[in-house]
């Protein structure tokens, strides 16, 4: 056992020479900065102009390939920053319309100032009434349900995972949601750090990533397994596995955002009242097919019928001949394979960031409980519902509270159905 | 290398105020976790509606520091009711999350743009604590000896957070050996034996959802006041974390575990942390930069929930015969 | 030396009361009780399209010990659990000395008087045995939160409950391991503090879910003895058993259960002869050997029983 640990650590220490990409330089005492984006993508070269409250000029910049800017201020107090709406590419425009903010900069805290842009012409702001003959709110919530459903096969991926690793094991894995992470900064490394087109990149992060998955059952969960650790304990040791790898992941990859080397601001394409950047249906066809590929091979393939029989009942699985160690390896190494590619696919659609895995951990758990824990294809379900209800939702809720609603929702599902959507209760006694 | 600094700021941090705060959220999780085997991943959320409570009141409304603490305290029980109510009859793993993903609903909400004017959004409320520090019976000034001094706003604090302690222990102390704790025990080994017994089970989950979560926001007012302001991220997922490790570290169940490990857990923290940051500023660990130092500690924390749980699960002075988890 | 043949007589007594209640009742199912304690009707329940329970009517009789009895999956366990509210009925009500008991909360069915306890022994490992009995009484004053504050408030209270403890491990030998962790007791040992755990609630029904599984034979005679005691100080038992010899041994009447329906009642002694008891047990061609296409009959309905049940388990 302890000879697994010090594996285990080692193993993840090696990490630390591989990932060698370069932290981030220190960031000014107090100052503003923001971060524009289009649908996701990062917008380029607009002019934000900072001055101070009383209109003395304090400085001009244009946000970067990342859409992100950034202006230092001497002393703490209010600023006016105003952007440069000429600047805007020619279908973005901002939401409400008001070009300017006025924020307060505390002493040594820099301040984030929100520009919200949103494509020319949707609704819920004064150009979209001279707009088309559909109803914009319609053609918001099409919108809205595509993104939704984006969102929802990538959790779906992970979810899926999470839930065989759950059925089959009973370790509600909190670290699951670093898996993702490590997946998502592999492919970065080897696509930007190695020079490595995305599409290799990303081939080699999910192989590493299931690598990983069976080695981290190999050296540690199942030795833990062995040893009998409750499942209890063992959910707070992922905790633990969790803080661990995220940390580890900030210092080597560092707090800032980042994105790949391709693919990252594509020009939107529009199929009906639904505008989306190619990779994003690409991404989708990809998610789908190995869900589809995940779902056959549980329900056709020996492997997959013996991995549901032994989430039905390990010790009868275990009598009937299966090898029950066996088939949670393969699960493991699935698990982890698609989780490096749920990863991947979120950093596609988002940005790269050491702590994206743990963000969307929760809404992971959203989707897995309400299929009902340990149920892989009611995870599927459950995931899908909460990345819809996330994108859809915001048709009435400011976007920063999606996944509040997703999370109420969480509970008050459980409320009603405590066993999920498609779980089923146990027998007492 | 200076290393009085070092020594001062460690021997400082063992009776500090995260000392006393996270002793005070561990207290409460003991409760929960250790005596009735509620998984309560929601913890932070408990200290930020108690802060919250205590900020808004007096910031926003204007209203005196004593109805803020009463408006913090009532926030505590209300969120207590809410989680519990609908995850205490379900299964252990399902309170987890939804504990888990209630705090970090509070966490969103206070950090909305949406409700600045009454939370502050991401920079917080400060300015709430003036009636705390009219209270203070010390003199301005300096006390202690040589390096080992605290200012006058600290020692009232610090004075407040321990009474707050030793009264928390003094309760869970009292409770643990009458019949009300052993129930509590009870339902922690097995709650349908307690069922079967005549108990109501989930009236007392819920009881001791609403008393570890109200010690909980004592911890929350210590923060508030003690740093005068109250931010959003401080009451995130990984403050909960860090108070479960110093339960499992000081031992569960055990009346003082919280204490002792929060005091262990803050000095070795602030131990490796200032030698670390000293030692890069030397340059005697070239391959790391300043700004490093800081996630190490989480790390540490990281790799000490893993090896603790997987070593010792009793918790440093614990007898692994009572361990009050399963884990063998 | 008369204390104790006056207690031996009144054993007899007990005893002789409960099978003259039973002497001249019919062997149908559901059959009427002179003086019941417990009085079931229509008790359904179902999981997804599978009914593991659907009794129409039965009756237990005060004072006596009654055995519930039949094959694997009849839905013993089931029944147990939705007349003590440990889990919800579809359909039916059920009445506890003239009290309706349906749809109550299992707490508040154990301080009404039916306690029960279970096939998987619940021992609670980590309180010493000692603390495991005094958790059965009622009433506790140091229950309740703000009282538990104050020792003095339950003090006296929790001398006469470690009294009344003492007094129960004696009885069940147990008394050399008051201060040891419930934990570290053997399997027999658990089932006889659950049983003793159980006599603190003070109960007048007392449902014991396989009282004998898994305890080792030389304890299972103690058990037993224990069993009838509980008859002869008043209560009323009703227990589940696979054991034939045991539920001939110690039980006044026999309910027998078969596939979710009871479908046979009556004494011991007889009850084992009866054809459908046999029929339940042994399957209709239990006389005749079983050809090789009835073989594959009966396994190909017990493959499509199952994966209806699979199918319809993960419909839901």
């Amino acid at each position: 056992m302890r000879r697994a640990v010090i594996a285990f650590t080692a193993f993840l220490g090696g990490l630390i020479f591989l990932l060698a990409v370069p932290a981030q330089a220190a960031a000014p005492d107090q100052g503003l900065r923001g971060t524009l984006k289009l649908q996701g993508q990062p917008v380029n070269g607009v002019k934000i102009v900072v001055t101070t409250e009383g209109g003395q000029p304090v400085k001009e910049v244009t946000s970067n390939a990342q859409g992100a800017w950034e202006v230092p201020v001497d002393k703490p107090g209010k600023y006016k920053v105003t952007l440069d709406v000429k600047t805007l590419p020619p279908n973005a425009v901002i939401r409400g319309g008001n070009a300017v903010r006025t924020p307060t900069v505390f002493s040594g805290n820099v301040s984030t100032v929100l520009f919200a842009l949103q494509p020319k012409g949707a609704a819920g702001q004064p150009t979209a009434e001279e707009g088309g003959e559909t109803s914009p709110f319609l053609d918001q919530a099409a919108q809205l349900t595509f993104e939704g459903l984006n969102l929802g096969l990538i959790i779906a991926l992970a979810a899926l995972g999470l839930s065989l690793i759950y059925g089959t094991t009973g370790l509600t894995n909190f670290a699951h949601g670093e898996l993702v992470t490590m997946g998502a900064l592999l492919a970065y490394m080897f696509n930007v750090g190695f020079g490595l087109h995305l599409i290799p990149a990303a081939v080699i992060a999910v192989i590493a990533g299931g690598a990983l998955g069976y080695l981290q059952d190999r050296l540690f969960w199942g030795q833990l397994r062995r040893r009998g650790t409750g499942t209890i304990a063992m959910m707070i040791i992922s905790i633990g596995v969790a803080l661990f790898l995220r940390y580890v992941f900030l210092i080597l990859f560092g707090g800032q955002n980042e994105s790949f080397a391709q693919y990252t601001a594509q020009p939107g394409i529009e199929i009906g009242p639904i505008s989306a950047a190619p990779k994003n249906f690409v991404a989708m066809g990809i998610e789908l097919a190995v869900l589809v590929i995940v779902g056959v091979a549980l329900l056709r393939t020996r492997t997959g019928k013996a991995a549901r029989a032994v989430a039905d009942n390990p010790a009868l699985a275990a009598s009937s001949g299966i090898n029950v160690d066996r088939v949670i390896r393969i699960i493991w190494t699935t698990g982890g394979a698609i989780a490096a590619l749920a990863g991947i696919m979120l950093g596609l659609s988002q940005n790269l960031k050491y702590t994206m895995g743990q963000d969307i951990l929760l809404l992971i758990f959203a989707g897995v409980t309400l299929g009902g824990l340990g149920t892989a294809f009611g995870a599927l379900v459950g995931s899908l519902v909460v990345g819809l209800f996330i994108q859809v939702s915001t048709l009435w809720v400011p976007p920063e509270l999606k996944s509040v609603g997703a999370l109420a929702v969480l509970i008050i599902v459980l409320l009603f159905r405590p066993q999920g959507i498609l779980g089923r209760r146990e027998r007492i006694g | 290398m200076d290393w009085i600094t070092i020594i001062s700021t460690t021997v400082k941090s063992a009776i500090g105020v995260e000392t006393v705060l996270y002793a005070l959220a561990a207290i409460g999780i003991n409760i929960h976790f250790g005596y009735t085997g509620l998984l309560n991943f929601g913890q932070a959320a408990f200290m930020g509606v108690a802060g919250y409570g205590l900020a808004v009141t007096v910031t926003v409304l204007n209203l005196p520091f004593w109805i803020g603490i009463a408006v913090g305290l009532i926030a505590a029980v209300l969120l207590a009711l809410l989680l519990g109510a609908p995850t205490l009859r379900l299964r252990a793993d399902y309170l987890a999350i939804v504990t888990i993903a209630a705090a970090e609903i509070v966490r969103l909400v206070f950090r909305s743009v949406k409700f600045k004017e009454v939370f502050g959004g991401s920079d917080g409320q400060r300015g709430f604590s003036d009636g705390f520090y009219a209270l203070n019976p010390f003199p301005e000034g300096e006390y202690g000896i040589g390096w080992f001094t605290f200012s006058h706003r600290l020692l009232w604090i610090m004075l407040v957070g321990w009474v707050l302690v030793a009264i928390s222990c003094g309760i869970v102390y009292l409770l643990m050996r009458s019949p009300w704790g052993r129930v509590l025990k009870a339902i922690r080994e097995d709650e349908d034996a307690v069922r079967s017994l005549g108990k109501n089970v989930f009236s007392y989950k819920m009881q001791s959802l609403i008393l570890g979560g109200v010690i909980g926001s004592l911890g929350g007012f210590v923060y508030g006041l003690a740093y005068a302001s109250v931010q959003p991220d401080v009451f995130g997922t990984e403050t909960t974390f860090f108070a479960y490790t110093i339960v499992i570290l000081g031992g569960a169940a055990r009346v003082l575990g919280p204490v002792v490990g929060s005091m262990i857990f803050w000095v070795l923290l602030v131990l490796v942390n200032g030698v670390l940051s000293e030692a890069v500023q030397a340059g005697y660990i070239p391959f790391m930069t300043s700004i490093q130092v800081g996630p190490v500690r989480y790390i540490l924390v990281g790799l000490g929930l893993i090896l603790l749980l997987i070593f010792r699960p009793q918790g440093i002075f614990g007898d692994k015969r009572e361990i009050a988890f399963d884990v063998r | 030396m008369s204390a104790e043949t006056t207690a031996a007589n009144t054993v007899s007594e007990r005893k002789a009361a409960a099978l003259a209640a039973f002497k001249d009742l019919a062997r149908d199912p559901g059959v009427p009780k002179p003086d019941p304690i417990l009085v079931v009707d229509g008790v359904v329940r179902r999981f997804g399209g599978l009914t593991a329970v659907e009794v129409d009517h039965v009756e237990i009789q005060r004072g006596s010990i009654t055995a519930l009895i039949g094959p694997n999956g009849a839905g013993k366990t089931t029944f147990f659990n939705q007349l003590t509210g440990f889990d919800t009925a579809d359909a039916g009500k059920w009445t506890f000395n003239g009290n309706n008991m349906s749809g109550v909360p299992a707490h508040r069915v154990a301080r009404a008087g039916m306690v029960r306890t279970f096939q998987l022994t619940k021992a609670l490992s980590r309180l010493t045995v000692m603390e495991n009995m005094r958790l059965g009484a009622q009433h506790q004053r140091g229950e309740n939160f703000w009282r538990a504050l104050v020792p003095g408030s339950w003090r006296a209270q929790e001398d006469a409950i470690t009294e009344q403890a003492e007094d129960l491990l004696a009885r069940f030998k147990l008394d050399a391991k008051r201060e040891d962790f419930a934990g570290s007791l053997s399997g027999g040992q658990r089932k006889l503090l659950e049983m003793a755990r159980a006599l603190m609630v003070k109960p007048e029904l007392v449902m014991l879910d396989e009282p004998m599984a898994g305890v080792n034979p030389a304890l299972t005679q103690s058990l037993l003895g224990h069993v009838k005691d509980l008859r002869d100080q008043g209560m009323t038992v009703l227990f589940v058993e696979h054991d034939m010899d045991m539920v001939r041994d110690i039980s006044d009447w026999v309910i027998v259960m078969a596939q979710g329906a009871i479908i046979a009642e009556g004494p011991p002694d007889t009850i084992m002869s009866d054809s459908r008891v046999i029929d339940a047990y042994l399957g209709a061609h239990h006389d005749a050997p079983l050809s090789d296409s009835e073989l594959q009959e009966q396994l190909h309905q017990a493959e499509a029983a199952l994966e209806a049940e699979i199918e319809e388990e993960t419909q839901k």
